[in-house]
Formats: structure tokens, C-alpha cells, sequence
């Protein structure tokens, strides 16, 4: 009994000590990210690499979730005869939920990854000691500039998803299905405030750093070698997503 | 110039580092050598801060570095170039913009003049031409050289070389020995050099020390080492299988 208890406490205290250690490292980055030098060059540098970078994939994304959701959402509909209803069936779960959820979803898996892999293989060839050995710090340069290019990127993003999900379930449901093109839009007008935009902006927000802030810890604090970078980059992933979902549904109960 | 003294570090419950004590003098080219896997890097790296010590000092200039951290801590690093063992050379840059990383950095230096010191680095280390390449695209021998020239380029005060010749052939391993050498005389750095090159390191540094089990065993001139009657020192020079260093 004792024994396990020990073994409890123990791994409760190591849990706490890796939480309080992550936060330090947020609360650090996001301090330097107020402070001069800015690195505006390496800044528009992450922007492409974060958002231009995953155009590509969210329009894809995004298209095709609107499709679905029009799809899904007219048979429904149809069933307690409220088809003109489609318009905000489709805008408003995606303003609210899936937008700001499949985006940072999405950009984990395309830029996130591969942002603990690049950190991380820069701690085991030793380029985050040779900065640190040069007197400067490798916060400001690897770090700050990625999570600062997160909370301007992961609002857009989002809003690219939404529109072109908006236009996705337009596609099918006026296109395809014959609604009206009138009542989708004016329907979505009636059912939607600011206040909707607002949260889906406040999660995407949310996200970002939250995303960053896992991948870029993870990489930074690496373990040796191919195979610690590899579980690194996994761990990213895998976290980021889960609190994501985790922080979605927190964020739901307080803006419901 | 540094001293070290009675340092001591372990990881976990391995010791690694035994009360260490080692003085290295202004302008001197120093090197360190011992087995794998027995702290000479975890040595190295306590002197440029990048490993904080259990127990001990590293006196730089007469300021306990081990003490100092942020800016105090930087201010001391200033003072230092390092070589890492693989080059450590920033992937994203350009040979050219390796090497002038410190400069555009650290100084306020314009342009031209960053592009004049640069120039000159790269005739030192005989990389001229190969300005825009990236890291990827050079070999091994080149990385180190573009490694050093980095390292030096903001004329340090005192070099670490981390094993700057692991991995190379004979005549490359001769190549950047002299390059040391030469930069050394042009530059008068107080040098300190992990190696395994025995023993052509005899011909390069002006002191060796010995780390075994922690701790320096033996400190002397290349003649004096080679002199020696401990038979750890002599086991380890001859590369002998048989003596009191177990092979792990």
C-alpha cells in the first residue's frame, strides 16, 4: 500500500514538476515576444511557413467539410421540412466548432509536426547551443517569432476555412440539392451575430498558442537522437490535438 | 586565463566529472583528451555555461562564471568561440551567412564591413567560392572548416574546439590541425581542444591534459606526456588493450 502510494506521489510530482515547466517556457516566450530585438524577417518567414504554407490543405479541408455538412444538414432537414434552414446549419457549427477545431487540427498535423522536428533537430546537431554559446538567445530567435506568427495566422486561417466551408455546403445544397440561393444566405443572416465570429475567433486564439506552444516545447526539449525527435515530434501531435478537443469543449461551456 | 577548479557533475547517480582542476593560460592552445564517453565534452560545455556544475568553479578572467546567469553570462560568452563537434552550422543559412551570423547579431558593423571580414574568413579556412552553398550540400571536412571561421570571426578571446577533427581522413585531419595552428598565430586565442588524434595532437597544442575517471590524471607539455611513466597515460597513448583502462 505504501509502496503504491509512493508511486502515486511520485508520479504526480514528476507530472506537476514537467506542467510547471512547460508553463515557464510559455510564460517566458511569450514575455520575450513584448521585448526588442523583433525579428520581423524570421517573423514573416514562420507567417509563410505556418499559413501560406497550409492554404492549400485548409481550402481542401474546409470545401469539403461546408460539402458534407450541407449534405448531412438537408437530410435532416428535410425530414421536419425545414430545408431553408440549411444556411445556418452549415455556418454555424462551422463558425463555432469545426472551423476553429479542424483548422488547428489541420495545421498541427501539416506545420506543427514538422516545427518539432526542425527545433528538435536543431537541439541534437547543437545549432540551439551554438546560438546560445554566440551570447544570444535561442527563445527570440526559434521560438518567439513561430508562436507570434501562430496568433496572427491560426484567425485567418480559420476565417479561410469558415468562408470556403460556407461556400463548400453552398455548393451542394443550392448547386446540387436546388435551395435557393437567396434563403441560404439570408436564413444564415438571421441566425448569426457577432458574437458567434467573435467566439470562433477566441478559440482559434486559443488554439494557436496552444499548439505552439506544445509543438515548440516539445522540439526544444527533445530527446537524443533520430528516435528522440521522432517520439518528440509524435508526443507534438498527439498532445496538441487532445488539448485542443479538451480546451474546445472548456471554451464552449464558457461562451454557450 | 581559466581556471577550474574542483569541479564536479554527475547525471543521475553516473559521476561524470570528479573535482576537476585544471589552469589554462592566456594565449595558450591546450588539449584535452581522454576515453569516449569519459566527460571531456560535459567538460567543455561547463565552460561556456552550457552545463551549470554541482560542485566547483570556472574562474574566466577572474569571474566564477557558474555563478552567473542571463546577461552576466552572456557578457562572459562574448568572449568565447566554439567549434562544436559536428559544426553545428545553422541549416536554414548559406556558408556565407554562417559566418557572418555573429557579425549582422552581435555588432553594429555595416554591411560592407561584414562582408570584408567574412571574405577574409573564408580565404583563412581557403573556402573561398564556396559562399552560397548550404551546409547540406558541403562535406564534412568543409563543415568544420566554415565552423571555425564562424568561431572566429568575431575574434574571440578564447576558442573551444570540440573534437574538430572527428570523422576525417589523414590528410584533411592535417589540413585543419594547421588551420588551428595558423589561426591561432594570427589571432592569439587562448585555445582549449577536445581530441582523439594521437599523436598528431603532440605536434599542435602547447599543453596536454589527460581526463580519466573523471578527474585530470596528468597535465604537461606534449614531451612530458609522451615521457610519461603512468601507465594509464601510456596504455592510452599506445592504443594498448592491456593495462589498467577497461574497455567498456
Amino acid at each position: 500500500m505504501t509502496g503504491l502510494l509512493r508511486m502515486i506521489g511520485s508520479w504526480a510530482l514528476s507530472a506537476l514538476r514537467k506542467m510547471g515547466h512547460m508553463f515557464i517556457f510559455l510564460v517566458q516566450s511569450l514575455s520575450y515576444a513584448f521585448r526588442p530585438p523583433f525579428k520581423f524577417r524570421i517573423l514573416l518567414r514562420e507567417i509563410r511557413f505556418i499559413g501560406t504554407k497550409s492554404m492549400t490543405v485548409i481550402v481542401l479541408m474546409g470545401s469539403f467539410t461546408g460539402m458534407v455538412l450541407a449534405l448531412q444538414g438537408f437530410y435532416l432537414l428535410r425530414k421536419v421540412g425545414s430545408e431553408a434552414l440549411l444556411g445556418p446549419a452549415v455556418a454555424l457549427p462551422l463558425i463555432r466548432e469545426l472551423g476553429p477545431v479542424l483548422s488547428a487540427l489541420t495545421i498541427t498535423g501539416r506545420a506543427g509536426s514538422a516545427l518539432t522536428a526542425e527545433i528538435g533537430i536543431m537541439r541534437i546537431s547543437e545549432q540551439i547551443d551554438a546560438l546560445t554559446a554566440m551570447a544570444l538567445n535561442p527563445m527570440r530567435y526559434l521560438i518567439v517569432p513561430k508562436m507570434v506568427a501562430a496568433i496572427i495566422v491560426f484567425p485567418l486561417l480559420t476565417a479561410i476555412y469558415n468562408v470556403v466551408g460556407i461556400y463548400g455546403g453552398y455548393f451542394v445544397g443550392v448547386k446540387l440539392l436546388g435551395l435557393s440561393s437567396g434563403t441560404y444566405f439570408s436564413q444564415m443572416e438571421h441566425f448569426m451575430n457577432m458574437e458567434d465570429i467573435r467566439i470562433g475567433i477566441y478559440k482559434s486564439l486559443t488554439f494557436g498558442i496552444l499548439v505552439l506552444w506544445v509543438c515548440c516545447y516539445k522540439g526544444f526539449y527533445t530527446g537524443y537522437g533520430a528516435e528522440g525527435v521522432s517520439k518528440a515530434t509524435t508526443e507534438a501531435v498527439v498532445m496538441s490535438s487532445v488539448l485542443i478537443l479538451i480546451a474546445d469543449y472548456f471554451l464552449g461551456t464558457l461562451f454557450i | 586565463m581559466i581556471n577550474i577548479v574542483g569541479l564536479q557533475k554527475s547525471f543521475g547517480r553516473q559521476k561524470v566529472l570528479d573535482k576537476v582542476s585544471l589552469s589554462i593560460s592566456d594565449k595558450e592552445l591546450i588539449a584535452i583528451i581522454g576515453e569516449s564517453g569519459g566527460g571531456k565534452s560535459v567538460l567543455l560545455r561547463h565552460l561556456i555555461g552550457l552545463l551549470k556544475p554541482d560542485r566547483g568553479k570556472i574562474l574566466v578572467e577572474g569571474e566564477d562564471i557558474t555563478k552567473l546567469s542571463g546577461r552576466e553570462l552572456d557578457g562572459i560568452r562574448q568572449k568565447f568561440g566554439v567549434v562544436f563537434q559536428g559544426g553545428a552550422l545553422f541549416d536554414s543559412l548559406t556558408v556565407y551567412g554562417n559566418i557572418a551570423f555573429p557579425l549582422k547579431e552581435k555588432t553594429k558593423l555595416s554591411r560592407w564591413e561584414i562582408h570584408e571580414r567574412v571574405e577574409e574568413a573564408l580565404e583563412d579556412v581557403g573556402l573561398r567560392g564556396m559562399e552560397d552553398k548550404y551546409p547540406a550540400e558541403i562535406s564534412g571536412g568543409m563543415k568544420k572548416r566554415v565552423a571555425l571561421a564562424r568561431a572566429l570571426i568575431t575574434e574571440p578571446k578564447i576558442v573551444l574546439f570540440d573534437e574538430p577533427t572527428t570523422g576525417l581522413d589523414p590528410i584533411l585531419l592535417h589540413a585543419i590541425h594547421k588551420l588551428i595552428t595558423d589561426t591561432h598565430k594570427k589571432y592569439g586565442f587562448t585555445g582549449v581542444m577536445i581530441s582523439h588524434d594521437i599523436p598528431e595532437i603532440f605536434h599542435v597544442v602547447d599543453r596536454i591534459a589527460f581526463l580519466y575517471k573523471g578527474t585530470i590524471e596528468v597535465v604537461g607539455t606534449p614531451k612530458e606526456i609522451r615521457a610519461s611513466t603512468d601507465p594509464v597515460v601510456r596504455q592510452f597513448i599506445k592504443g594498448s588493450l592491456k593495462g589498467p583502462i577497461e574497455i567498456s
